[in-house]
């Protein structure tokens, strides 16, 4: 949404009309209910920690400065209804969680001194691969599944950055980490992204 | 690992990659790489992959169906928010 659509919604919610509330919810609630699904156990919690958030939201809205556009400033509110809820119901680990904090690459795909080898198994080309072939329903369920499988930090790192697309400040700021730290949560995630992605895609065994 | 590169070899870059993307690598270290990336069609490949992969995971699509009662319910809700308190 461009921020000058946004700002005239505000306007509008901020008058109490219920058109313009509508469309905010339709707008924002699916990509709510993906990032509420990271936090906790299963849909149906994720969609009550979002219908909680769209609560709030509606109580908060005198409030509402401006000073973030409304979909950070939504989200934020879900980050910590869903942090909290999150907290009190465990998430169900699943048997093969990635440990995520090895080499981005297998070693063994190196040679020459360790951690400072050139390419002996270099990756498989599919970055060139046309659209049709990689953008896919298939492709798009492989990373998902991929993302819940990753340890929460990095998934909610990639989670924010690269499916919802915020900008690094504005992630640390929500996670109360640093950027460095986030830099590293990120590179993880992403690393282990790349490699199931070149495993299906590259034809790699 | 030091920031401050002035050769890279393929299996720093891959750990580099990240920060190469954020922007926040020295600029010799930069350069470095770069000429590195020349040289070495299997990191431009490995570069090539990681951006398509952020182009993937940013393109995964929402369920955009919200259902009819929800919308309801919250604007019940709103609406007992009397525009005069907004």
């Amino acid at each position: 949404m461009s921020p000058a659509r946004e700002n005239a919604l505000v306007d509008r919610l901020c008058a109490g009309d219920g058109a313009a509330f509508t469309e905010v919810v339709r707008a924002y609630n699916g990509s709510l209910v993906r990032l509420a699904s990271s936090f906790v156990p299963s849909r149906a919690v994720a969609e009550e920690v979002v219908q909680e958030t769209w609560m709030a939201v509606i109580k908060g809205l005198p409030r509402f400065e401006r000073r973030s556009t409304l979909k950070t400033w939504i989200t934020g509110i879900l980050v910590n209804i869903a942090k909290t809820r999150g907290a009190k119901e465990r998430r169900t680990v699943p048997l093969a969680t990635l440990a995520g904090d090895g080499p981005s690459v297998d070693p063994d795909r190196f040679s020459g001194p360790p951690g400072h080898g050139a390419w002996s198994d270099p990756p498989a080309h599919w970055s060139d691969l046309p659209a049709e072939a990689v953008v896919s329903a298939e492709t798009f369920a492989l990373v998902e599944e991929t993302v819940e499988l990753l340890p929460e930090n990095q998934r909610w790192v990639v989670m924010l950055r690269d499916v919802e697309g915020w900008s690094s400040p504005d992630v640390c700021d929500l996670l109360g980490i640093s950027e460095a730290n986030q830099r590293v949560l990120l590179h993880r995630a992403r690393s282990v992204l790349r490699g199931v992605l070149e495993q299906r895609l590259g034809g790699r065994a | 690992m030091s920031l401050f590169r002035t050769t890279i070899i393929c299996q720093e870059w891959v750990e580099l990659v990240t920060d190469y993307l954020e922007g926040t690598l020295p600029r010799r270290t930069m350069r470095a790489i770069d000429r590195h990336l020349r040289g070495c069609p299997h990191c431009t490949e490995y570069l090539a992959q990681m951006r398509r992969t952020i182009e993937i995971t940013g393109s995964i699509p929402t369920d955009q169906d919200v259902p009819d009662e929800l919308i309801e319910r919250l604007l019940r809700a709103f609406g007992e928010q009397l525009p005069g308190e907004l």
